[in-house]
This record gives C-alpha cells, sequence and structure tokens, in this order.
C-alpha cells in the first residue's frame, strides 16, 4: 500500500547551519509513527516542513503521492498539534474546535465538534476557556481541534512535555489507544525514548540532521545499527566493542557456563535504586560496565572479586 | 503581495506624505530667503543658518538648554524618592501608580492653565497671602522663568517617576540589604546602592522629561507670558507674526538636530549596555 | 527613612492633585475671583450659552474620533505587519515622529499645506487637522500593539493557518480578537492625545474650525475666567472615565 506521508531527500538549511541533510522517510497509513532524537537533531523541523510553515530547500513532501512542497498549511490536509497547545485565548474549548471546521466550510459542525469532544474525554467542559482548563485538558482540546479535522496525518510536536510525569504516562496509553480508535496516522516528535518506545509502531532515530535507524521499537532497541542508536534508547556498557545493556549484564561470585560469556571483575561501587541495584565494575582490561541487578540478590560490596556475565544472544553490535 | 505589505502600505504613505515630506519642505525653506510679503523664494542662502550664530538667539538657545536642564534635574529630585516610596510600599502598589499617572492622563493644557490660575495676580496663592496679612500687594508669581519652570516640572513629573520606579522594581532586594548587614546606615545604603543601581531607569527618565522641555512652547508661553523666549516660541513666532519661515525652519531644523543627537546617543548607550 | 517617604510621598501627591482640585472647587465659586462667595452653577450654564464654545467643543469630538478611528485601523495594521517582519527604517521614523517637538510638526504640517493650497487649492480646515491628528497618533497605536503582539505566542497563528484559515483569516480570527483589550486602550490614548492637543492643531486649523483647546488657549491669554475652570473640570472628569473604562478593559 502507498504510505500516506514520504519525505524524499529533504534537506532544510537556515543561515549558517544545515537543519537537515536529506532525509527520506515512508510513513505507512494508520501507522503511530515517531521521530525521536536529541534537541537540534531536525526532528521538530521535519514536523514544520510537513506542516507547510516552512518551504524545504531541497526535496519532496508528498501527501498521498502528490508533491506538496508549496503548499501552505491551510491547503494541507495535516493538521498540528503545538507543543504549548496554541489554543485561541478568546474562544472556550468548543470554539477551538470548531474553528478548523468552520474555515473549512464543512457541515454539520455541532455533530462532529461532540463528537470529538467525546473523543478526548472533555464532555462538559467544552464551554470553558482556556485559561480555566488544566494543562492535561487544554492539550485534549488540543488534539480534539485538530482530529475534528479528519487529516491524513496528525503530527504531534512534544506534546506530552509540558504535562506532569503521572499525567504523561497516562496520556501516553490514551494517546496510543485514541490513535488506534480513530485509524488517523500519527507522526510524533519526541526525544524521551520511552514515550517514543511505549505508543510507536515505528520509529526512526535522528541525530544532526539526518536519520540513523528505522525500525520497530524493539528491533531499534534490541539491534541498534549505530553507537549512537544504541546510546540514545539506553544505557550501553561497550566492552571491547560489544554492547550490552545493564538489564542484560549479570554479576556472580562464580563465572558462568552454559554458553555465557564471563570475565572476572572487581567492584567499584553499588547503588540502590529501590527497584534494583546498579553494581559498577572494572574488568581487567580496565573497561567499567554497570549492572543492573535485582533487590533480592546478595549485596555486593565494594573491592570484592566478581565474574560479570551475560548471554552472547543480548549482545549489540554496531557498525 | 503578502498580507503584511498591505498593512503596512497605509503607514508608509501617511508617513511619508505627513511627516517625511512636511520635514523635506522645511529643510528646503531653511535654505531659502524670506519674500518681501513673508513667503518663501530663491535665492538659495545659508544665511538663516549664519543667524542663528547672532548673540541673540545664542542666547535664547542657550536659556532653552538650561531651563530644560534645570527642570530635568528638579524633576529628578523630585521624582526619586516618590518612585522608592512606591517600589518599597507593600501593598497598593498599583493605587500609588495610578495617583501619580492620572494627572498626567488628564489635559496638559488644563494642568498647565492650573498654574495660571494659582501664580497670577488675582490668582489664589496671590489672594490667599493677602488675606492672612503675609503681603499687601500681589507678588508677580507669573509671567516669567520662575513660573515656565514650575510649570515644566509640574508637566513632566510623571515622565521620570515611572522610569526610575521601573529600574527599582527589577532591583534584587538582597543588594541593599547586604549593604546593611556589611555595615551601611540608610543614607548611605541609598547613595551608594541603590540610586547607582537605578541609573538605567534615571537616565531614560531624563531623556523622556528633556526633550520635550528642550521644545516646549505651550508652557512657556502660557505662563512666560511671551516674556520668556525659548527655541519653542522663537520658532512659532517666525511663522506667524514675524513671518520669516526660512529662518523660522533654520531654528526648528537646529532643535530637531539636537533632538535627534539626543535620542540616538541614548539608544546607543542602551544597546552597548545590553551587549 | 521609610517614615520620612511616607511624609514626602505625601506631599508629593498633594502638589500633584491640589493644583486640578482648586481649579474644580474654584469651577462651582459665583465669584469671578478667587475668593470663596458660595456654590454655582453659573460658569457651567455658560459653557453652553457660549456658542464659541459649543461649536470648538463639536469639533474637537469629530476631529479626537475620526482621527482616533483611522489612527487605531492604520496603527495595529502597522503594529501587526511590524511582529511579522521588522522594519528599522519605518520603526525609526515612527519613534522620530513622536520625539519631534510639537512645535516642529505643526509649522511644518503648516508649510505643507499651505504648499497644498498653492498647487492643489486646498485650504486649512477641519479635516487638516483630522489628517495631523492622524500623523502623530499612529505612533503610539503602534508602540501599544506591539506590547501587545509581544505577549502573543507565534504558534497562535500558525495553529490558524494549520487549521485551514489563509493569512486574512488568521489575522481576521484570532490576533485581532486576542488584541482586543490592546486595541481599546491604544484607541482611548488616541482620543485623548487628540482631544488634548493644542499646538500643532493651532498652527494647521482653519479660521472656522476651532478645537476646544484652541478657544480655552485664547481665553486664558485674555485672561483667566471661571467658565475655564468650569471646562478645564469637565474635561478633567471625562479625561478620567476614558482612564477608568481603559483601566477597566485591561483588567479583563
Amino acid at each position: 500500500m502507498e504510505p500516506i506521508l514520504e519525505v524524499r531527500d529533504l534537506v532544510k538549511d537556515y543561515p549558517g547551519h544545515r537543519a537537515l541533510s536529506g532525509i527520506s522517510l515512508s510513513i505507512p497509513q494508520g501507522s503511530f509513527f515517531s521521530l525521536l532524537g536529541p534537541s537540534g537533531c531536525g526532528k521538530t523541523t521535519t514536523l514544520r516542513l510537513v506542516a507547510g510553515f516552512e518551504e524545504p530547500s531541497s526535496g519532496e513532501v508528498r501527501i498521498k503521492g502528490e508533491v506538496v512542497n508549496h503548499r501552505k498549511p491551510y491547503e494541507r490536509n495535516v493538521s498540528t498539534v503545538f507543543q504549548s497547545y496554541a489554543l485561541f485565548p478568546h474562544l472556550t474549548a468548543r470554539g477551538n474546535v470548531e474553528f478548523g471546521l468552520k474555515r473549512h466550510g464543512m457541515s454539520d459542525i455541532e455533530k462532529r465538534v461532540a463528537e470529538a469532544i467525546t473523543l478526548v474525554g472533555l464532555l462538559g467542559k467544552e464551554i470553558r476557556k482556556p485559561a480555566q482548563l488544566s494543562g492535561g485538558e487544554r492539550q485534549r482540546v488540543a488534539l480534539a481541534r485538530s482530529l475534528v479535522l479528519a487529516p491524513d496525518v496528525l503530527l504531534l510536536d512534544e506534546p506530552l512535555a509540558a504535562l506532569d510525569p503521572k499525567l504523561r504516562k497516562q496520556m501516553r496509553s490514551e494517546l496510543k489507544a485514541m490513535q488506534r480508535r480513530v485509524g488517523i496516522t500519527f507522526l510524533l516528535v519526541t526525544h524521551d525514548q520511552e514515550e517514543a518506545l511505549s505508543m510507536s509502531d515505528q520509529l526512526a532515530v535522528m541525530n544532526e540532521g539526518h536519520v540513523e535507524q528505522v525500525g520497530s521499537p524493539e528491533d531499534i532497541y534490541l539491534r541498534p545499527r549505530t553507537k549512537f542508536v544504541a546510546g540514545f534508547l539506553g544505557a550501553v556498557n561497550w566492552i571491547e566493542g560489544i554492547g550490552i545493556r545493564p538489564e542484560s549484564t549479570r554479576i556472580g561470585r562464580e563465572a558462568e557456563n552454559h554458553g555465557a560469556k564471563s570475565f572476572p571483575a572487581l567492584v567499584t561501587d553499588s547503588v540502590f535504586l529501590g527497584d534494583c541495584f546498579q553494581v559498577i565494575v572494572r574488568m581487567a582490561s580496565g573497561e567499567e560496565a554497570v549492572a543492573q541487578v535485582h533487590r533480592s540478590s546478595p549485596v555486593f560490596q565494594r573491592g570484592e572479586s566478581v565474574h560479570i556475565s551475560w548471554n552472547p544472544s543480548d549482545e549489540i553490535s554496531v557498525a | 503581495m503578502k498580507l503584511r505589505t498591505w498593512f503596512v502600505l497605509p503607514t508608509w504613505v501617511w508617513m511619508a506624505g505627513l511627516f517625511a515630506a512636511p520635514f523635506a519642505i522645511i529643510l528646503a525653506y531653511s535654505f531659502l530667503t524670506r519674500g518681501d510679503y513673508g513667503g518663501v523664494e530663491q535665492p538659495w542662502t545659508l544665511e538663516n543658518y549664519q543667524r542663528l550664530f547672532d548673540r541673540l538667539y545664542l542666547i535664547i538657545l542657550l536659556r532653552s538648554f538650561a531651563m530644560a536642564s534645570v527642570a530635568t534635574v528638579l524633576c529628578l529630585i523630585l521624582a526619586f524618592p516618590v518612585a522608592l516610596f512606591i517600589s518599597q510600599a507593600p501593598r497598593r502598589k498599583n493605587l500609588y501608580l495610578q495617583l501619580v499617572m492620572l494627572p498626567f492622563w488628564t489635559s496638559f493644557l488644563v494642568r498647565t492653565y492650573a498654574w495660571l490660575f494659582l501664580l497670577r495676580d488675582t490668582g489664589l496663592i496671590n489672594t490667599f497671602l493677602e488675606k492672612i496679612g503675609i503681603i499687601h500687594s500681589p507678588l508677580p508669581l507669573l509671567y516669567n522663568s520662575g513660573a515656565v519652570l514650575l510649570g515644566l516640572v509640574y508637566g513632566y513629573l510623571p515622565f521620570m517617576v515611572l522610569p526610575i520606579y521601573a529600574t527599582l522594581e527589577r532591583l534584587d532586594p538582597s543588594l541593599p540589604e547586604a549593604a546593611a548587614d556589611l555595615g551601611a546606615r540608610p543614607w548611605t545604603t541609598l547613595f551608594r546602592v541603590i540610586v547607582p543601581l537605578s541609573r538605567s531607569g534615571i537616565i531614560a527618565g531624563a531623556v523622556l522629561v528633556f526633550i520635550p522641555c528642550l521644545g516646549t512652547y505651550l508652557t512657556s508661553d502660557l505662563l512666560g507670558g511671551g516674556r520668556t523666549v525659548l527655541v519653542g516660541n522663537l520658532v512659532q513666532s517666525q511663522f506667524t507674526t514675524a513671518r520669516d519661515w526660512p529662518f523660522g525652519s533654520a531654528v526648528s531644523m537646529l532643535l530637531m538636530l539636537l533632538v535627534t543627537l539626543l535620542v540616538w546617543g541614548f539608544l546607543r548607550r542602551e544597546s552597548e549596555q545590553l551587549s | 527613612m521609610k517614615r520620612w517617604l511616607a511624609v514626602y510621598a505625601v506631599g508629593f501627591f498633594a502638589f500633584l492633585h491640589l493644583p486640578l482640585l482648586t481649579l474644580a472647587v474654584f469651577s462651582f465659586n459665583s465669584s469671578r475671583f478667587t475668593v470663596w462667595e458660595h456654590f454655582s452653577l453659573e460658569w457651567y450654564r455658560a459653557i453652553f450659552r457660549d456658542p464659541e464654545l459649543v461649536e470648538a467643543t463639536w469639533n474637537s469630538v469629530i476631529v479626537a474620533v475620526a482621527a482616533t478611528v483611522i489612527a487605531t485601523v492604520v496603527g495595529t495594521m502597522c503594529a501587526y505587519a511590524l511582529w511579522k517582519k521588522k522594519s528599522r527604517l519605518l520603526t525609526g521614523t515612527l519613534y522620530l515622529s513622536l520625539v519631534t517637538p510639537e512645535i516642529v510638526t505643526g509649522i511644518s504640517l503648516l508649510a505643507l499645506f499651505q504648499w497644498m493650497f498653492r498647487w492643489l487649492h486646498w485650504h486649512l480646515g477641519l479635516y487638516t487637522v483630522i489628517l495631523a491628528h492622524v500623523a502623530f497618533s499612529i505612533a503610539y497605536v503602534v508602540i501599544v500593539i506591539s506590547a501587545r503582539l509581544r505577549t502573543l505566542s507565534p504558534s497562535l497563528e500558525e495553529a490558524a493557518l494549520d487549521l485551514g484559515a489563509n493569512e486574512w483569516g488568521a489575522f481576521f480570527y484570532v490576533i485581532l480578537p486576542a488584541l482586543g483589550p490592546g486595541i481599546i486602550a491604544a484607541a482611548l490614548l488616541a482620543l485623548t492625545v487628540s482631544f488634548d492637543d493644542y499646538v500643532i492643531t493651532s498652527m494647521v486649523a482653519g479660521v472656522d474650525s476651532q478645537t476646544l483647546p484652541m478657544v480655552i488657549y485664547a481665553m486664558a491669554r485674555r485672561g483667566a475666567s471661571p467658565v475655564i475652570n468650569a471646562i478645564s473640570a469637565l474635561i478633567t472628569v471625562f479625561f478620567g472615565i476614558l482612564i477608568v473604562i481603559s483601566e477597566q478593559v485591561r483588567e479583563a
């Protein structure tokens, strides 16, 4: 099936630096796709080029196969949920949700608005103005406002960043459920790897204006192709060029056999984190490694001689 | 064409037609000659500007400068304590600010006239003093430089209070506390810590007061009775009674030059401060 | 020291307000001298009996309203355009128009209008006053609206475009309503500046288009009269009401 959104060799230059160095992505219809990367990697720039707030220096943006490079934002069937939500302060929640429908001259405004407000769970609060709503409620209005237009792609610019941590976790599952329900393609931009992993069907890891890897969350996490991707998605121990994540690393008094790799090491520190121990060891080669050890295991003292072990199948090898 | 281009067009037209064009005309006039019947005609000449150096006109210029300077200093001295008071007030700050701004919002003409009412021979002050027997004939309080000065200070005082207050508000409250902690008494703290730190507000206020005072016309005409001739009065007289438009234009250009230099100097200083 | 400051502050506020208050008080004095006789509304009645005053007031209102409407519309559009794209030249010109001494603005406009008179047969009249008032009011409006625009998030406009409004729609349906109170504040500022202007108006008004400040000024130069006190009191109340409205709108 044809991807609903495609960017080909997209380049964006600003005076003084190049934000995007020719990226290509293909986003399947109905998927939850994330752009993940540190600030400055170009993910927000990509989003803005898709939305139409800026034009690419070269390359193409295609929606449903059509090149839309020169189309204004109001000529594209994509809608954006801004990081600050950008709700219109002089309108009520309902007024905000109605706005796009009115500009497009659509019919059945009342019915569609009611559906959207119910979908995001704001029934009863639609007569309030943004100033009278909480952060989470404002985000729902922003979502409803965009979804009610049934866009080809919904663009989300770090939508959970402004929420407090507890609310964030709750919204993650809600967003995911919402996407499944309406079936609209979501393109989400975030720097939080937990967010990207938990919500996405597919994600693209970006760094300094290019795409490092595209794949499913498991693919990206378990089989990263570059050191950057491995390190960005979680902690990694690099031991003689091989990568092992702390949660796959075990500490024991004895060396393990049965196919596992084991090396002698010296405990340099052991930190209690509540749900686990983080044990830091130094190996004979001088390299340091961190192991995530379950709370119930014996406590290791500084200076103890131990063995660090892992399964070869958990190894990460990168280019 | 972009929307913003359409939007900015009317202002361009208005500024070009009703600000820049008149200015250009005056600039041209300043190099022309007075006609026999008061018009403006050729030849082109520098005579008008040369006339500016006549003793008579230099005195007027100096007088304007002196008046504006004294008014500014007086405003500073009078305004600073109030600005300090408001910034230190625990509550009702807004009320005090309103009280300062309220007179400013009423008619400038009315406020200037109020002093005419108070200061003239049959005005309130003289009547009151005569009634309680301190004087037997009215004091000439009006139609002199003192009255003009009073009118200027009264008129532009709020312009000095606000910028100083704004700067004091942003002052880190722990700084005067630190000074006291290190042994400074209140007056020392005031003059060695608070005043120096409010320098930018003081300068802003000074500029906001000095410039209008330099070019004042209404106050000096109404309260000075035509006896206190400042630059503004000179310009007006040249364009009305004296009917010497070219010379009046030259004086205007000089005034504009002074004002522009002051503002430019001030803005330069501001941007230097920021960088 | 705090006590001294408070005492000084009281004195300061008294100095600031007493002249106006005494002016108002004596507007109710039946005698035309500054010795209190008895309460009287005579001088207020005199205002309405003076056709020159009534006509001048009417002219002031016409000029102020016309100039305010034009300046507010033009100034708001200008502030918006500058918000989208800065222009140092325009901003500099607007600021220059603010610091130019009124007498210089007045005579330069007079020169322009006289020139127009010679070549295009213009005459000085109420409309030249309105043109002049708009010219010096635009800068005030731009300043107030620009300050208000700075408080708006730029994403607001992008959101409007994103949802289907074109550039004009974004301005009309989102930015303009968001500016609401600011526009009213700017308009009230332009109104007060225009209504109170004497210097510039006196230079560009026609013989039969006198405004209230011009009449007051002429009366004041002839010799103070309690009628001026009465007018002054009325003007002060009028301006006071405008300020209160402005503050209420700002709170909203």
